[in-house]
């Protein structure tokens, strides 16, 4: 038997929690200091690379129609893409600070798929108000990280990026299958529970 | 005429360790704070307080749990070893 989809979600934000505070030590030390231990340099990258190939199970087993089936297989391609050119860019494989602009297109994607993927309103349920929350702010995110790619040693930037990678674990925490939010449930939403 | 001048004195760069060090130290147990504060605002999302009739899946993912797991992992591999590594780059640079 499989988990609830509210259960995936937990199980990615607390992967997604953890990338975060990486990235958000990343920014307060600095990447010299970072980077003192090689296998350290690889670990947010690797973690963002192996969530997106964990997504093609979650596309594969949870998604119940064809729009969430495309939502989800394309959070898995640019998690992947985003993941796997920073392990390039850490592994000095990837030379061209180019390639950084793979996390604002992961981020735009995303944000996209998310708004255009759900078709309730905003108070429908707690799982439509995260799902518009979450787009919008994907695509502010992608903004916000852009610089990057130009000023990659930039702290704020930088902790923009982490504070922005927290703050979608704790919206992807507070996901539930079917709840209220701010006190409105739709009845075409079905029970809530816990 | 030739004269030295620092960017920034030592006095300086060990104060600026000591804020980042007190940062990286912070992140795990504030983590785990937030885990501990979520599980008492919401104890009936902690299924291992109340485990009879409780589903396989509802006791392996309890969100706070998850939550102070990620703190605690963070700690033992991230901010341990960081934590050495910026008082050895803050020696180095003495």
């Amino acid at each position: 038997m499989l988990p609830h989809a509210e259960m995936v979600h937990w199980a990615f934000a607390a992967g997604i929690l953890f990338v975060g505070l990486c990235l958000l030590s990343e920014a307060i030390v600095g990447p010299e200091v970072w980077r003192r231990r090689k296998w350290r340099a690889y670990l947010w990258p690797g973690v963002a690379f192996a969530l997106g190939v964990l997504l093609w199970p979650v596309m594969a087993f949870f998604t119940n129609s064809a729009i969430h089936m495309y939502a989800h297989g394309a959070w898995a391609q640019v998690l992947m893409l985003a993941g796997g050119a920073e392990l390039g860019l850490v592994h000095g494989r990837l030379r061209s600070p180019l390639w950084r602009l793979t996390w604002p297109l992961a981020f735009a994607v995303s944000g996209i798929a998310f708004i255009v993927h759900e078709q309730n309103a905003w108070t429908f349920a707690r799982s439509a108000f995260l799902h518009h929350l979450l787009g919008w702010t994907f695509i502010v995110a992608a903004a916000i990280v852009l610089p990057l790619v130009w000023r990659p040693r930039s702290i704020v930037f930088r902790s923009g990026f982490a504070l922005i990678v927290v703050a979608v674990s704790v919206m992807l925490f507070c996901d539930r299958d079917v709840a209220p939010v701010f006190g409105h449930l739709s009845p075409l939403a079905g029970v809530a529970h816990r | 005429m030739e004269t030295t001048f620092t960017r920034s004195n030592p006095a300086e760069r060990t104060r600026r360790t000591t804020v980042r060090s007190k940062l990286i130290s912070l992140i795990g147990p504030a983590t785990i704070a937030g885990g501990v504060i979520w599980a008492i605002l919401q104890p009936y999302r902690l299924t291992l307080l109340h485990p009879v009739g409780e589903g396989f899946w509802w006791l392996v993912f309890e969100p706070p749990l998850l939550v102070a797991v990620v703190g605690v992992v963070f700690i033992a591999v991230v901010a341990r070893p960081l934590l050495a590594d910026l008082e050895e780059a803050d020696a180095a640079s003495r």
